[in-house]
């Protein structure tokens, strides 16, 4: 492991900017706030057990770690602290469940009729919530029915001598929102790339923030071994998930302390699509054929994206689109953090934290949101009762691609992320 | 995305810099590892408080006194009608937080421990405070809402060097009704906003405090709409009633942090924070762009001018090492004020005048890093807020106007060659 992390907290001054931050102690009495939790608490956690459990009701959203003039690594602590916690207890049965994407897509892919009821059915939900922890309320996707893989393989990328871009689209995208997978594919096409779609599984970033290490550096050394060969070529990843995107470009490495060349190579490589995108534009090398988008839509930067310190690069690539109106949001998180608001004892602390997103986007009188996260969209389509749609959406339909595109693209785009919540 | 100017740092020396240029039509990136001191200082703001001991009346008028004591201060490259500009500018942009005073004279206005701290600028919220005119003071607290202590604040009130009677008492009221676990400031303050708690508070106080009595609380009432709130108490209780600066986090700082970044985020500035600058490729003496360290690694930005607010040795801008070494952090500056080792660099008592103290960089009249020699760095670099050195900020209480002023003037500084350029391509 590397003690980097660690140590880091002897540089904390506990001067309490991450307790002003921190939306989950705001909304809680239940967390002690992450300076607490975090570097003090740390000090008295040694080869026993944690001094204390209440770091479980950290969500694990990094606004701590990013506020923090002195360079403490408070989330990732408190990530370590809470597998300590699990370590000890052992992982609840729910928890190891929701922390695997890829199994529940493929149990539901088949049966994504019957899935999609049951999902949405309040009584189904009623009891799921008393047997297993799931609260009925939580923002749930439906199953697409065919992953985005399988449309993949279907389809014919550009002629060879373009330049490539591989593309990891995570979980979200290949079980629930294949639509969206589509959509980067035709404006990564569009810009003159030959997309290359590797084989891909979880990247692990909700086993580790349900605490369960061993199984999350297996999921990463798995995607990592897929991805590394195009690495090596010096070919750019791009990831539609701000999440999964920084879980490889560092926090596999940060919190899980994974130490190899591979990990390395392939952390180099990854790039937040909107960052990639935006790059293309600050080299000229974007097409602007933009046609007007006459609407004014709110966008929130997901705690996970802000993690990557990339600035906001969709307002960036946004306001090239003409008539298109973009209303920057200023609360900091959604609430749902992943797998946090699904859980029973932790769905209403997600949706207070998440109250004064949805009220300021209800606020502007729109009932289309951006956001980039996938989690995030169906946490606020649920709270704010509008359309959630990833940045690269607003971009495809400004390309005109919902109207060019191959066949299937249209209703999706016009279907967009919306839940039923 | 390419950006015009880059400014290191986002305190109210770094905020005030983006925002100028960004109303100015620039598009400005703020880097910062993190967020600045407005989360942990009072958000009063403080010009010149302290000459020697002596403490200032008049920061305007003292001005003079300063410089000759301390030749190398920042202000000396601030001229007097545009240190007034800069806080003419930064209470427009301060907007509903209604900032009150001048430069004519420092108000007076008790801090967490009941010292009367000199202040030019203060948020509406608190100007009743003012302990100038003497009178009878109450200061009311909260059980468990550790970081605000009334009794502490009054008794040491009524033992402080002031021209006019006062006295002062201390009243605690049990916690506001509702509410579950820790009672933190943040957490109070949002209740403030959320729940309204003005009604409870107001009900307390009204059988609590007499008519003649100017009320001070603990400065929590609200991030969102706290001048409503305490206008809305000066009415029901038909008294004054002041807000006090706690232990931290300041919620007026916070209160005035996200005043600046709304008005940086609406006019198209971006702030990043959890980054590092870590340098800077130069051509022909002028910065080409700048290193910065986010998730990936290091990413270079093209850049026009960049704005250095990094701090002093508190925000990390300037670090002493085990060696003795004292170097600036991000661009590895010349400094100024840094004892030679084999003087001393610290004295033994805390609050004495410390040798180190002063350590910073030395700029021009444009606020620029100047070398030994006093030929700028790099020649659109500028520097703002405590990484300039010559200045002893906690014992002036000078260190928010400096920020102001400071960040103020190498704004001016970025924006007065294209304004030239402008009138000579119209000429």
């Amino acid at each position: 492991m590397n003690d980097v992390i660690r140590d880091s907290l002897d540089h904390c001054v506990k001067c309490t900017i991450c307790e002003s931050f921190c939306p989950v102690s705001q909304a809680t009495p239940l967390f002690p706030g992450p300076k607490y939790a975090g570097p003090q608490a740390e000090r008295y956690r040694g080869a026993g057990p944690s001094p204390d459990s209440s770091v479980d009701y950290c969500s694990g959203c990094g606004i701590c770690t990013q506020v923090c003039p002195q360079d403490v690594k408070i989330a990732e602590i408190n990530s370590r602290a809470r597998a300590k916690v699990w370590e000890r207890r052992g992982i609840p049965l729910r928890n190891q469940l929701i922390a695997r994407p890829t199994v529940i897509g493929r149990l539901g892919t088949p049966v994504a009729p019957l899935a999609n009821w049951a999902l949405h059915n309040r009584a189904v939900r009623t009891v799921v919530q008393s047997v297993i922890g799931i609260h009925r309320d939580a923002p749930m996707p439906s199953f697409a029915g065919k992953t985005f893989q399988r449309r993949s393989r279907n389809h014919h990328a550009a002629p060879g001598d373009a330049p490539a871009v591989v593309y990891f689209h995570g979980c979200g995208t290949n079980y629930y929102e294949p639509h969206v997978g589509e959509m980067v594919v035709a404006v990564l096409e569009h810009n003159g790339f030959r997309v290359i779609v590797p084989e891909q599984d979880c990247c692990g970033l909700p086993l580790q923030s349900n605490g369960n290490f061993p199984a999350a550096r297996t999921y990463v050394r798995r995607l990592v071994d897929r991805l590394a060969p195009h690495a090596r070529e010096g070919l750019p990843i791009v990831s539609n998930s701000t999440s999964c995107g920084l879980m490889l470009k560092r926090e596999a490495h940060e919190i899980l302390g994974i130490d190899e060349e591979d990990l390395k190579i392939v952390s180099g490589s990854m790039f937040d699509l909107c960052e990639f995108l935006a790059g293309l534009h600050e080299r000229g090398a974007l097409r602007t054929d933009f046609q007007s988008l006459p609407l004014t839509v709110p966008y929130h930067a997901p705690c996970q994206q802000r993690g990557h310190g990339i600035g906001k690069p969709a307002l960036d690539l946004l306001a090239l689109v003409p008539d298109l109106k973009m209303i920057e949001l200023d609360v900091d998180c959604c609430g749902i953090a992943g797998t946090y608001g699904l859980k029973k004892e932790k769905y209403e602390i997600s949706m207070t934290v998440g109250s004064r997103l949805f009220s300021d986007i209800t606020a502007t009188g729109s009932d289309l949101a951006a956001c980039d996260s996938e989690t995030c969209r169906w946490q606020i389509a649920h709270g704010a009762g509008v359309t959630a749609v990833h940045p690269i959406e607003l971009l495809f339909r400004a390309y005109g691609l919902d109207r060019t595109s191959r066949q299937g693209l249209v209703a999706a785009a016009m279907r967009s992320a919306s839940v039923d919540g | 995305m390419s950006y015009d100017t880059l400014v290191v740092g986002a305190g109210i020396a770094g905020l005030t810099a983006a925002l100028r240029l960004t109303e100015q039509g620039q598009r400005v990136l703020i880097a910062a590892r993190g967020v600045g001191a407005t989360h942990l200082a009072p958000a009063t703001i403080d010009v010149l408080g302290y000459l020697g001991d002596a403490r200032v009346e008049s920061p305007a008028g003292s001005m003079k006194a300063l410089l000759a004591a301390s030749p190398d201060h920042p202000y000396r490259h601030i001229p007097a009608d545009q240190l007034a500009a800069s806080l003419t500018w930064f209470t427009a942009r301060a907007g509903t937080l209604g900032y009150v005073g001048s430069l004519e004279e420092n108000m007076l206005l008790p801090t967490a421990l009941g010292v009367p701290r000199p202040s030019a600028l203060a948020p509406q919220t608190m100007s009743a405070g003012d302990l100038r005119a003497g009178g009878r003071f109450v200061f009311v607290g909260v059980k468990g809402f550790k970081d605000f202590h009334p009794a502490l604040i009054a008794e040491n009130l009524v033992r402080a060097e002031l021209s006019q009677p006062v006295t002062a008492r201390a009243v605690e009221l049990e916690a506001p009704p509702g509410g579950l676990g820790d009672l933190s400031g943040r957490v109070i303050a949002g209740r403030f906003d959320d729940d309204d708690l003005s009604h409870w508070l107001a009900g307390e106080l009204v059988n609590r405090t007499e008519p003649d009595e100017r009320i001070g609380v603990p400065a929590v009432l609200g991030v969102r709409s706290a001048t409503e709130t305490w206008g809305e108490l000066e009415r029901t209780l038909e008294r004054k009633v002041f807000e006090v600066s706690t232990l931290p986090p300041s919620i007026p700082g916070i209160r005035l942090y996200e005043a600046m970044a709304r008005a940086l985020r609406a006019g198209g500035a971006r702030i990043v924070h959890g980054v590092r600058v870590v340098g800077a490729h130069a051509n022909d003496g002028r910065i080409a762009s700048v290193d910065v360290v986010n998730a990936t690694g290091t990413v270079s930005h093209p850049i026009g001018s960049v704005v250095l607010a990094s701090g002093g040795f508190a925000s990390g801008g300037l670090e002493l090492d085990s060696f003795g070494v004292t170097r600036e952090t991000v661009f590895d500056l010349p400094l100024i004020g840094v004892p030679t080792t084999e003087r001393v660099r610290f004295a033994p008592g805390y609050f004495d005048a410390q040798p180190l103290a002063r350590a910073g960089v030395a700029t021009d009249d444009l606020l620029r890093p100047v070398d030994a020699a006093g030929r700028p760095v790099y020649t659109n670099l500028h520097a703002a807020g405590a990484i300039v050195g010559g200045a002893v900020p906690w014992k002036e209480m000078s260190g928010t106007g400096i920020s102001i002023a400071t960040g103020y003037a190498a704004a001016e500084a970025i924006l007065a060659p294209a304004t030239l350029a402008v009138s000579e391509a119209v000429r």
